[in-house]
């Protein structure tokens, strides 16, 4: 059931009017119901997948976190009797345990995303039809790497003593598969979602408003712009465009992802409000970004964070890193301090790059982003320096320039994604300085790409209003607060007139399946 | 207190952080920032900072960090 669907809307329809009848106490289980409803529609073959890792996840947590309350009472009660020194070695003795059962529920569920992906490949998937692997080689289960993420996150903090095991066997079943974002994220921490779906909600008109009012939007991203823009990806990614065909194609791949993955995340935030559930963003207008480190804080943030806390920093912190820290430090100086963080950014981008396929394109991509993270940090003296000789900091031209270097620079790792050909990839980039080829902007190709002059006509039109509602967000703040302070006439006219334009030229109608959002694929 | 603020300008130079309390959340550290000032306790202060431990309310503030300091060096 893709969001996009008549069924789907007909679905949340429904359960928004049963969510807010049935008494409260019971919204939870109705969230849950639907969640799998929704997860069922994709194929009965999938439940194996996400009932295993719920499963794994239940078990795992309530087993470390029963070990840590028993740790917390046994010191609570020999308070006085044992000496700091045995207090250490009994938390050393659990935390032991707790690893052992983490590390196990992790090669067990990393173990089978592993599997899914790797009978993605070619050689593999056609190597295990015939075997006990067949029944795993039946295309990615339906949002298993958001899913997987989002669990295992949730036993880490429990390791960590952050949050609490959840003892509800059903209210951990819903906090897997809640279906706004089950098949694209963004991927939530159990402190912060977990609380919000289990707790009861009354009626709210302005929460139903503003999910509306958000769902729409992103409706509008994903059909009026990215559908549309889908077909001219598609052909420019023939060979005989090279030079400025490449760079228009990784523009407009840009424009198509930025839809398509925002407009899913507006759908599955905009349900979430309209639950009364407030679910983490996952972008803050990354194209306004100024350089890579704050792309990277204001795209994929929920991936970003989960990289961060759940690879990043403990291999940063861990005890391998220090000790080599203090080895490079001692030999090598400051550069030596930084090595360290460096090698743990290569391994999470590549754990990043891998997220996203098995395939040597998206290792390449991990690998770049990582090199030009790795390369702003190193000139950033160099850059401070530039930047105070010639007071460019404060200049809005200068800033522009900053966010057009990004912009393109983004574009031209980020196109590597549909090039599985890494030394395609490589060729076409060369082909900027080799084969420039600027003629195809009026010879008259840009036309033979499948989309009409009326087509570029709607996307530009599309992307005006993209970027009019980013600026307004940007230097005002919340777009739909400063609607609600507008007169009604002119709020239900905007919002009317974005639902004519969605149904008229959005890529729609009875019996149309608009295209699968490209992050389900993941 | 002094030798964690030395520590700290040394990262940020032109930052008051004896005054700051949005170190994290207006971005003035980030991730690099934060490993470095984790080995750089490490290495002054002898404490071992967790990963579990590295989350913004700990480290929005020299007070907060300091704070987290003591508590695992009490542990």
């Amino acid at each position: 059931m893709q969001f996009t669907s008549i069924s789907f809307l007909a679905f949340a329809g429904l359960l928004l009017l049963i969510y807010y009848i049935v008494p409260k106490k019971l919204q939870w289980v109705i969230l849950l119901i639907a969640s799998y409803i929704f997860y069922l529609s994709a194929g009965l073959e999938y439940l194996f997948f996400i009932v295993f890792t719920t499963i794994t996840t239940y078990i795992a947590s309530r087993i470390i976190d029963s070990r840590l309350a028993k740790q917390k009472l046994y010191l609570a009660e020999h308070k006085e009797e044992l000496s700091r020194e045995e207090k250490k070695e009994y938390k050393d003795k659990i935390k032991k345990k707790n690893q052992i059962a983490l590390v196990v529920y992790l090669v067990l569920n990393f173990g089978v995303l592993a599997v899914c992906k790797g009978l993605l490949i070619v050689p593999f998937n056609q190597m295990a039809t015939n075997t006990v692997l067949g029944f795993l080689s039946l295309g990615l289960p339906l949002g298993i790497s958001f899913y997987m993420f989002q669990s295992v996150g949730y036993v880490v903090d429990i390791h960590r003593g952050v949050v609490r095991a959840e003892k509800n066997f059903f209210k951990v079943t819903l906090f897997v598969s809640f279906f706004p974002q089950l098949v694209q994220g963004p991927i939530s921490k159990f402190s912060q979602l977990a609380p919000q779906l289990f707790s009861e909600h009354s009626f709210d008109g302005k929460k139903l408003s503003y999910g509306l009012q958000r769902i729409l939007w992103g409706f509008f991203k994903k059909l009026v712009i990215a559908d549309r823009i889908a077909a001219a990806v598609g052909a420019l990614k023939a060979p005989e465009y090279e030079g400025m065909g490449f760079l228009l194609l990784a523009t407009f791949y840009a424009v198509q992802i930025y839809a398509d993955f925002t407009g899913g995340i507006d759908v599955a935030i905009g349900l979430g409000e309209a639950f009364g559930i407030q679910m983490t963003e996952n972008f803050v207008r990354p194209f306004f970004s100024k350089n890579i480190a704050e792309y990277w804080r204001r795209w994929h943030i929920s991936l970003g964070e989960w990289m961060k806390d759940y690879i990043f920093y403990p291999l940063s912190v861990s005890q391998p890193m220090r000790k080599l820290s203090k080895f490079t430090y001692k030999n090598m100086g400051n550069l030596g301090k930084r090595i360290p963080v460096y090698i743990a950014s290569i391994i999470t981008w590549f754990a990043t790059g891998i997220w996203h396929g098995f395939s040597p394109n998206f290792i390449v991509w991990g690998m770049l982003n990582c090199f030009f993270i790795v390369l702003s940090e190193e000139l950033m003296p160099l850059y401070a320096k530039f930047h105070a000789r010639f007071g460019l900091k404060d200049k809005k031209i200068y800033g522009l320039f900053e966010m057009a270097r990004m912009f393109t620079l983004m574009n031209l790792i980020r196109i590597s994604d549909l090039f599985p050909n890494v030394s395609l990839y490589f060729s076409k980039l060369l082909s900027l300085v080799t084969n420039p080829d600027i003629s195809v902007l009026w010879d008259g190709r840009l036309l033979n790409l499948g989309l009409t002059g009326l087509d570029y006509g709607i996307i530009g039109f599309g992307i005006l209003v993209m970027l009019t509602v980013s600026i307004i967000g940007e230097k005002k703040g919340s777009v739909r607060d400063l609607l609600s302070q507008k007169p009604a006439v002119l709020r239900y006219a905007l919002i009317i007139a974005l639902l004519i334009i969605t149904l008229l030229v959005g890529s729609y109608g009875i019996g149309y399946n608009a295209s699968n959002f490209i992050y389900n694929q993941f | 207190m002094e030798e964690l603020l030395e520590i700290l300008c040394e990262l940020h130079p032109d930052v008051d952080f004896e005054s700051c309390t949005t170190l994290i959340d207006d971005k003035v550290l980030d991730s690099f920032d934060i490993v470095t000032l984790v080995a750089e306790i490490d290495d002054k202060f002898s404490v071992a900072i967790p990963a579990g431990e590295l989350v913004p309310e700990n480290f929005n503030s020299a007070q907060a960090i300091y704070a987290l300091i003591e508590k695992l060096e009490n542990e």
